[in-house]
C-alpha cells in the first residue's frame, strides 16, 4: 500500500515538475507569475485527443500507431508553444516596463480567455482519451507499476535532464542564465532579450504540452478546468523548490505530488487538492525562497 | 530606430513593414486551426487582416502612429473626467431619484439584477480598499464573501438567530477572517501576496465543499430566513431592494469617508511608495492589516445579504471566477475611484443581462477584456494614477 502510494505520487510529481519547470523558468526571467502556463497544459492535453481523433479519422492510426502518436506528440508540442511563444508576445511583452502587477492581472486574463475558449469550442462536459493501447502492468515488490506509470517517469526523468544540459552546457542555455541574472548587463554584452524571453516561453510550453498529454493518456479523461488546479499545484511546486531554480521545480513537483498521493491515501482524500494549497501558504510564509533558493 | 528622417528605407523593409499585418494574421488564423478546423481559421485570417490593414491606413491618414488608439483613449478620459466631476451632480439629481422610484416601474426581473448589482458594488468597494487604495492584490477575496454568507447561513438555520442579530457576528467574524489572514500575508511582496491569498479562497471553498456535517457539502444550505424588522419580511423583491439601496448608499458614504480621512491617505501613501510612507512615519504594516479587515468587513456583508437574498448557499457561488470577476469590477471601473469601481460593478452585472446572448461568452470577453484594458488602459476606465505593487 506504502510502495503503491509512493508509486503513484511518483507519478503524478514527474507531472508537475515538468508544468513547474514552466514556471519556474518564466519567472526566474521575467519575474511574472506566468498565469496562463497551467491552461497550455491543459490545450496540450486537447491538442491530443483532437490530433488523434484526426489521425483516427484519416486512418493513420490502423496503418501505423507509433506513426500517429509520434505525429500527435509533435504537433502538440508544436501547437503549444506557439501559444506560449504568442502569449507572451501579445499580452506580457506590453506590460514588460508597467508596475509589476499589470501582468499578473494581464496573465490572469489570458487564464480566463484560453479556459473559456476551450469550453466554447470543445464543451463543458470530460473529453475521453481514446484507449490505445493495453497498459500492461507488472508486479514489482507488490506493487502494481503500469506501462503508462513508467513511461511518464521516464519521459519526464529524460526531459528535465535535457533541459538541464541545455541551461547548463550550451550558448542559449548560457545566455539564459545571464538574463536571469540581470537583464541590463546582459543586453550589454550582445544578448538579444526578446530572442531569450521567447525561447524560454516556447520551451516551458512545449514541457505542458508533453505534461497535459501524458496526463491524458494517464487518466484518460480531460476537461477544461484541469489547467487552473494542475497550475496551482505546479506553481506550488515550483516555490516549494525555490522559485527560479531548475533543480527546485523537478524535486518541488516530485515531493508534492508524494504528499499528495500519500495524503490522500492515509489522511483524507477529499481534501487532496487542499494540500497543495497549504503546503504553498506554509512555505511562503516560513521560507519564501524556497528549498533550494534562486538561480536559473 | 527607423524614425530616423536621414535613413532611407529600402525596397526589403518596405516590403516587410507592408506584409506584417498579414504575417500577424495568418499566425494568430493558423493558431486558431486545431480548435476551429480550417475554414473558421481562414474567415479569421480575413477579418483579422483586413482590420490589421483598416487600423494600419488610418494611422497613415491621421499621421503620426499610434494617433488611432490615443485618440480613442483620450474620448474615453475627457468622457470619465466629466462623469467624475460631475459624479455627485448626477447622483443627487438623477441617480437617487431614478434609483428610488425604480420599483415602480421596472420589472420584477430587472430589479432581480439590480439587487444583484448592488450586492456586487458593495463586494467590489470593499476590494478597491485592498486593491485600489492600499495596492495589495487580493486574489481570494472570495473567500470573506463566502464567510459572511455562509455565517449567517449557518446561524440562522442552526442558531435560528435572525438577520439582523446573526449579522454583527457575521460580519465580525469575516474581519477577523481578514486580520488573521493579513497577519502573516503581509509580510510577502506584491505577487506572492496574491498568490497566498488565491490559495486561501481556495482553502476555504474546499472547506465548505467537503465539511459535510457543517456546511452539506456540494448541496449547500437552504432555507435560510430573508431579513426582516419586527413582522415585516424582506423576502419581497422591491422590499429588499430597498434594503440593498441603502446598504449601497451606506457603504460609498463610508468608503468615501475612510478614503479622505488619515487613514485612507496613508493607505494611498502605502500605494504609492511603501519606503517613503514609511519614513515619513507610517507603520504600514498596520495600517495594511487595517485594509485587509476593512476590506473583508464589507465582504461579509454583501455575503449575509446574498445569503438573505438568495436563501440557499452553495459552495459553488465562491469559486476564483468570482474573485476574478470582482477584481475585474475594480479594474475596470479604475483602481481607486470609487466612481469606477460602482460603473464597472454596474457594467459587468448589466452588460451580460442585457445581451443575452453574448451570456456565453462572458468570461471569454472578460479575460480578453483584462488584457486590453492592461495594455491600453491600466488604470481603468476612471482611474487617474496607476497601481504600484
Amino acid at each position: 500500500m506504502f510502495l503503491q502510494q509512493l508509486l503513484n505520487g511518483l507519478t503524478l510529481g514527474s507531472v508537475y515538475a515538468l508544468i513547474a519547470l514552466g514556471y519556474t523558468m518564466v519567472y526566474g526571467i521575467l519575474e511574472l507569475i506566468n498565469f496562463a502556463h497551467g491552461e497550455i497544459y491543459m490545450v496540450g492535453a486537447y491538442l491530443g485527443i483532437i490530433f488523434l481523433g484526426f489521425f483516427t479519422a484519416i486512418g493513420l492510426t490502423s496503418y501505423s500507431l507509433t506513426l500517429a502518436l509520434f505525429l500527435t506528440v509533435l504537433l502538440s508540442i508544436i501547437f503549444c508553444s506557439s501559444y506560449g511563444f504568442t502569449i507572451e508576445k501579445i499580452a506580457y511583452k506590453p506590460l514588460r516596463n508597467a508596475p509589476r502587477l499589470s501582468p499578473l492581472i494581464s496573465a490572469i486574463g489570458v487564464s480566463i480567455f484560453l479556459q473559456n475558449y476551450v469550453m466554447l469550442t470543445q464543451g463543458a462536459t470530460d473529453k475521453v482519451f481514446p484507449p490505445l493501447f493495453e497498459n500492461s502492468a507488472f508486479e514489482f515488490l507488490s506493487v502494481r507499476i503500469t506501462s503508462i506509470q513508467l513511461f511518464i517517469i521516464l519521459t519526464a526523468g529524460v526531459l528535465m535532464i535535457l533541459l538541464r544540459f541545455f541551461v547548463r552546457k550550451t550558448r542559449m542555455g548560457k545566455a539564459m542564465q545571464a538574463v536571469a541574472q540581470d537583464k541590463t548587463m546582459a543586453s550589454l554584452v550582445g544578448i538579444n532579450i526578446n530572442t531569450i524571453i521567447s525561447i524560454t516561453f516556447i520551451i516551458g510550453s512545449g514541457l505542458a504540452a508533453v505534461a497535459g498529454l501524458m496526463v491524458a493518456i494517464y487518466y484518460g479523461l480531460v476537461n477544461y478546468s484541469i489547467g487552473y488546479i494542475a497550475g496551482i499545484k505546479a506553481f506550488t511546486a515550483a516555490v516549494l523548490g525555490g522559485i527560479g531554480s531548475i533543480r527546485g521545480a523537478m524535486f518541488g513537483g516530485i515531493i508534492l505530488g508524494l504528499v499528495e498521493s500519500l495524503g490522500a491515501g492515509y489522511i483524507s482524500s477529499e481534501y487532496k487538492d487542499a494540500y497543495a494549497f497549504i503546503i504553498l501558504v506554509i512555505i511562503l510564509l516560513v521560507k519564501p525562497e524556497g528549498l533550494f533558493g534562486r538561480g536559473v | 530606430m527607423t524614425g530616423d528622417k536621414l535613413h532611407v528605407t529600402s525596397f526589403k523593409e518596405n516590403f516587410y513593414k507592408a506584409t506584417k499585418p498579414l504575417v500577424i494574421a495568418l499566425w494568430l488564423a493558423l493558431l486558431f486551426i486545431p480548435f476551429k478546423g480550417i475554414r473558421a481559421a481562414f474567415i479569421l485570417f480575413l477579418a483579422l487582416a483586413i482590420s490589421l490593414v483598416i487600423l494600419k491606413v488610418g494611422n497613415k491618414l491621421l499621421g503620426t502612429r499610434n494617433r488611432l488608439k490615443d485618440k480613442c483613449l483620450l474620448l474615453v478620459t475627457r468622457y470619465a473626467s466629466l462623469i467624475t466631476h460631475h459624479s455627485s451632480f448626477i447622483t443627487r439629481y438623477l441617480l437617487l431619484p431614478l434609483l428610488f422610484f425604480l420599483p415602480f416601474f421596472a420589472s420584477d426581473y430587472f430589479i432581480d439584477v439590480t439587487i444583484l448589482a448592488g450586492i456586487y458594488i458593495i463586494l467590489a468597494l470593499g476590494l478597491n480598499v485592498v486593491v485600489g487604495f492600499t495596492g495589495l492584490l487580493n486574489l481570494g477575496f472570495v473567500a470573506f464573501y463566502a464567510i459572511g454568507a455562509y455565517a449567517y447561513a449557518l446561524l440562522n438555520t442552526k442558531c435560528g438567530l435572525g438577520f439582523w442579530s446573526a449579522l454583527p457576528f457575521s460580519i465580525g467574524l469575516t474581519t477577523l477572517a481578514g486580520f488573521l489572514l493579513a497577519i502573516p500575508a503581509l509580510r510577502l511582496r506584491g505577487d506572492y501576496l496574491a498568490i497566498v491569498t488565491l490559495g486561501f479562497g481556495e482553502i476555504a471553498r474546499l472547506v465548505l465543499n467537503n465539511w459535510d456535517s457543517l456546511t452539506k457539502g456540494p448541496n449547500g444550505i437552504s432555507g435560510i430566513a430573508p431579513p426582516a424588522i419586527m413582522t415585516v419580511s424582506f423576502g419581497k423583491l422591491s422590499y429588499y431592494y430597498y434594503l440593498v439601496l441603502l446598504i449601497v448608499i451606506m457603504t460609498v458614504f463610508i468608503t468615501r469617508r475612510v478614503y479622505s480621512s488619515r487613514i485612507g491617505r496613508a493607505w494611498v501613501a502605502i500605494r504609492e511608495d511603501e519606503t517613503a510612507s514609511s519614513a515619513m512615519g507610517i507603520n504600514t504594516t498596520m495600517y495594511k492589516l487595517y485594509a485587509f479587515a476593512f476590506g473583508a468587513f464589507w465582504a461579509g456583508l454583501a455575503g449575509a445579504m446574498f445569503a438573505g437574498k438568495m436563501q440557499f448557499v452553495s459552495p459553488e457561488s465562491f469559486t476564483f471566477m468570482e474573485s476574478v470577476l470582482i477584481l475585474s469590477m475594480v479594474i475596470l471601473g479604475g483602481l481607486g475611484s470609487i466612481t469606477g469601481v460602482i460603473i464597472g460593478a454596474i457594467i459587468l452585472v448589466l452588460l451580460p443581462e442585457v445581451l443575452r446572448e453574448v451570456q456565453l461568452y462572458r468570461m471569454l470577453v472578460l479575460g480578453g477584456g483584462l488584457v486590453l484594458l492592461m495594455i491600453f488602459r491600466p488604470q481603468g476606465l476612471f482611474g487617474g494614477k496607476e497601481c504600484h505593487s
